[in-house]
């Protein structure tokens, strides 16, 4: 017996509802902008500037302890969080290992030697078992330059990325896959305001993989819409939409489920370092997979196509690549 | 097509083969590891120990050597951003104009009268005359100093600005010069660093420059950054020596205030020298490969007015004396002093062609840092933490791919174990180009090859659901294959492609650990769509031949 995440035959309307999903995802962005606006990122010292030491000893993390022993090194905005490792969780590992982050410090472009060995020393009479096994510290200077290059890189995934499928199809397709990845993106950033996950420079590695991600879900349902449009030609669109989907529901199901199994075993026992790296593309998954069908389509509905495919060779620009395959 | 010619078979074969043999010398990381290392130890000219070969021997020769390298994150060690502060260099350049300045300006004193130093601003170098109206005069003298700047870009360049202002002559580095005094302190910062860091004698420490005036350090197996940049902040002690005489004999007794120091390139040679040195490398301001009047190669250098008023009263009473230029305890060259050499700037002659002359003035040069260097980011790994997240990383990879596999196959049956046939050979293949073009790999290089497990299947997913569609249809199998790979192939490609700009842009703009994962994930789109459509299709297709089954389930 074959195991079927998905039904051979649906036909399901995806579209009956769609006032309903389209009005929730646009809710779901404003409250990610509002999040954004209110609570803010959690920007990690890429981005910020700072120091972070990652501590790791014998005895159990005492955070009051460890402030209390910073405290008079007036070192200004200290933060420190134990650090929870799911695997060692699992095997029952003693982890005691904890954060600890510390800001800019002023006129200098990064933590001095004399900063971080006083750090060290103090948090060594706490705890004479403790190791530093990560230190990092990164000069605002950089650390501003970190966020235009990633801006830069966003932007720039979004716009090729739009290019190429007004290139390979009308741009309909374009608007209706570019509002899905922003739709992406913007929720990815909206979930780490309102977790207040860490936000560093492999968090933006994840949201272009997610960019990447989405855009192959939609690109493989457009495919199809592209198809189908061809094939029957006097069918409403809604309902070639609809078959457009049903049929390849199972396939958008099939690689969701892949992916999130290999990334879900990659965030259980993949560390704590990546964590934060990994849940982004998870929850990138989801919603990606989510908006190709609700978002992307939904649009694309919306915005109508030119039902004329049979009639491109007359050199018009944007579609003369749409019929080299098939 | 099903049926694939022998050429293209043998093809796909020798590709998956060639790929896979890459990979396999990563199996045995530490034995090859070591190996690698043994051989390039022997390479060098170390007489062989039986150790050393034995080592050298626990991979075959014959075999692909060629490894992944580990990313800093996974071996542990220090990385360090250094911004040099070129800007540093420029008044102290300027202030070693003023001896030749001063003197060319004192030879006209009848027309210009008497000169004095005016304070300004630290870049120029302000001199008052007191008889303004022989302006024109004493602009020509100094002007006739500058120097060509030897450069691509400025052709016909030199290297000061004079001007006037009121009674002052006001000399600055042209723009040209500071330019080429940019790319030189860059130039001898890296030298420096390079020197000092491979002294520490950890393994691969890569030492580039980025853009215009930074350096990227990283040391795998270092302790900490900290560490690191105590050994880049420590200075190369460069000095002058006045020579007491030669000798070969290693064990010569020497008195007290003398040094016997041995020769940097001649083995049996040893020097005699007092040990007080005339001039130290806090003196030197520049040094330069050029050629002396006979057009031998030589080096010319330029002391700072301190220094040039001490070389300019030593060399006036030691003519005919050798003085040694000493570098960390060893004698670089020891010249003969021809004639007295006032100005503070002098040219080394000795027995050497312009490849070593060139090399001797960095070395000069690189006596110490010569501008500030200020750290802008700094990251430390311990080698625990590296050794856990490899462990960590290994672990979900092991996890995924299992998992994934098994999935496949009770999603897609028979055809599933094709799709992992593909799977297995298409991580093969990543680890292989990963080890051929010898490239890095992070800890979210790791992440970008578990996603890329979970996406490649993903050609493979949408081509079966394409058969099973065609094969509802009414298509007999071998018909419902064809065209599963035909109509699936638009789709794996517009989705490939998109993801693969995504991994493209990561990589241009990306650094360190994000340019790892964009390399895996690029790599394994690659490799991916490249087992989706040969590999798992030569398969069926081999399959179909020889069992000719009437009908197939997907």
């Amino acid at each position: 017996m074959r195991l079927k995440l998905v039904p051979s035959d649906t036909s399901l309307d995806f579209f009956k509802l769609s006032k309903m999903t389209l009005g929730a995802s646009a809710l779901a962005m404003i409250a990610s902008v509002v999040l954004f606006f209110m609570i803010g990122l959690n920007y990690g010292i890429d981005f910020k500037g700072g120091t972070t030491i990652r501590t790791d000893a014998q005895n159990p993390v005492d955070i009051v302890a460890y402030r209390a022993a910073l405290e008079p090194l007036g070192l200004g905005d200290v933060s420190i969080t134990q650090v929870i490792d799911p695997a060692a969780q699992l095997t029952g590992a003693t982890s005691n290992v904890s954060q600890i982050r510390i800001e800019a410090q002023e006129g200098a472009e990064a933590a001095t030697v004399e900063t971080i060995k006083a750090v060290k020393n103090a948090l060594i009479e706490v705890d004479p078992t403790m190791s530093f096994p990560q230190i990092d510290s990164v000069g605002p200077k950089v650390s501003g330059e970190l966020i235009q290059t990633a801006v830069i890189a966003v932007v720039l995934a979004i716009s090729a990325v739009l290019f190429y499928i007004w290139l390979r199809f009308e741009w309909q397709f374009s608007v209706g896959a570019v509002a899905a990845l922003v739709h992406d993106v913007v929720l990815t950033i909206g979930v780490f305001s309102l977790l207040q996950i860490k936000f560093d420079l492999a968090i933006i590695a994840a949201l272009l993989t997610i960019v990447g991600y989405s855009l192959n879900d939609t690109v493989v349902v457009f495919d199809r819409v592209r198809e189908n449009l061809r094939k029957y030609k006097a069918k409403p669109l809604k309902d070639v939409l609809n078959q457009s989907i049903n049929e390849t529901l199972s396939r958008t199901v099939m690689t969701s489920v892949t992916t999130l199994i290999a990334l879900i075993s990659l965030f259980v026992l993949g560390g704590d370092v990546i964590h934060g790296f990994v849940f982004a593309m998870i929850w990138g998954v989801i919603v990606g997979t989510y908006s190709s069908v609700f978002v992307a389509s939904a649009i694309l509905l919306r915005l109508g196509v030119k039902r004329d495919w049979d009639k491109i060779d007359d050199g018009r620009a944007g579609t003369q690549f749409a019929n080299i395959d098939a | 097509m099903l049926q694939f010619s022998f050429s293209k078979k043998l093809l796909i074969w020798a590709v998956c083969a060639i790929g896979i043999l890459m990979a396999a010398p990563n199996l045995f990381y530490t034995s090859v590891e070591q190996s690698n290392d043994a051989e390039a130890t022997l390479a060098t000219g170390v007489p062989a120990t039986p150790e050393l070969t034995a080592i050298a021997g626990q991979w075959p020769a014959w075999m692909p050597s060629a490894l992944v390298n580990l990313g800093l994150d996974l071996r542990g060690g220090a990385h360090l951003l250094a911004e040099v502060q070129v800007e540093d260099v420029y008044a102290e350049r300027i202030d070693s104009y003023w001896p030749e300045v001063r003197d060319a300006l004192r030879a006209e004193r009848v027309t210009i009268g008497t000169i004095r130093r005016q304070d300004g601003a630290d870049t120029d170098l302000r001199v008052r005359i007191s008889k303004p109206e022989a302006m024109d005069t004493a602009l020509a003298k100094v002007r006739a100093l500058a120097s060509p700047v030897a450069s691509l870009s400025n052709v016909g360049a030199t290297d000061i600005d004079v001007s006037a202002e009121g009674a002052d002559i006001i000399v600055r580095l042209s723009e040209a010069e500071r330019l080429a005094t940019d790319q030189r302190t860059m130039a001898q910062s890296l030298e420096i660093i390079r020197r000092r860091v491979d002294e520490a004698g950890t393994r691969e420490p890569t030492i580039q420059r980025q853009g215009d005036r930074r350096v990227l350090i990283q040391v795998p197996g270092i302790g900490s950054a900290e560490e690191l940049k105590e050994l880049i902040g420590k200075t190369a002690k460069l000095t002058f020596h006045p020579v007491l005489s030669r000798t070969s004999d290693p064990d010569t007794r020497v008195q007290s205030r003398q040094i016997l120091l041995p020769d940097a390139q001649d083995q049996g040679l040893f020097y005699v020298l007092e040990k007080t040195a005339t001039i130290t490398g806090d003196h030197l301001v520049d040094a330069q490969p050029s050629f002396d009047q006979n057009n031998q190669a030589a080096i010319s250098f330029r002391l700072n007015p301190t220094g040039g008023r001490i070389f300019g009263e030593y060399t006036a009473s030691n003519i005919g004396q050798a003085f040694a230029i000493v570098l960390d305890e060893e004698v670089l060259s020891a010249p003969t002093i021809q004639s007295h050499i006032p100005g503070g700037s002098g040219i080394i002659t000795g027995q050497f062609d312009v490849a070593e002359s060139t090399k001797l003035a960095i070395q000069l040069r690189a006596g110490a840092l010569p501008a500030k260097v200020v750290y802008l980011e700094e990251r430390t790994i311990g080698p625990e933490l590296g050794q856990d997240s490899i462990d960590a990383g290994a672990l979900a990879c092991i996890v995924a791919f299992i998992t994934v596999l098994i999935f496949m196959v009770l999603s897609y049956g028979l055809f599933g174990v094709f799709a992992n046939i593909a799977l297995i050979i298409n991580v093969g293949l990543i680890f292989g180009l990963l080890s051929m073009i010898g490239a890095t790999l992070t800890l979210p290089g790791i992440a970008g090859i578990v996603l890329t497990i979970g996406m490649a299947v993903d050609a493979n997913v949408l081509v079966f659901e394409r058969i099973r569609e065609e094969l509802k249809g009414g298509k007999n199998p071998v018909r419902a294959i064809e065209l599963g790979y035909e109509r699936a192939f638009s789709a794996i490609i517009d989705a490939n492609i998109t993801t693969l700009i995504a991994a493209v842009i990561l990589f241009v703009m990306g650094s360190g650990p994000v340019r790892g994962f964009a390399i895996t994930l690029g790599l394994g789109i690659v490799t991916s769509v490249f087992t989706a459509i040969w590999v798992t299709r030569l398969v069926i297709s081999i399959y179909m031949e020889r069992r000719r089954p009437k009908e197939i389930e997907v």
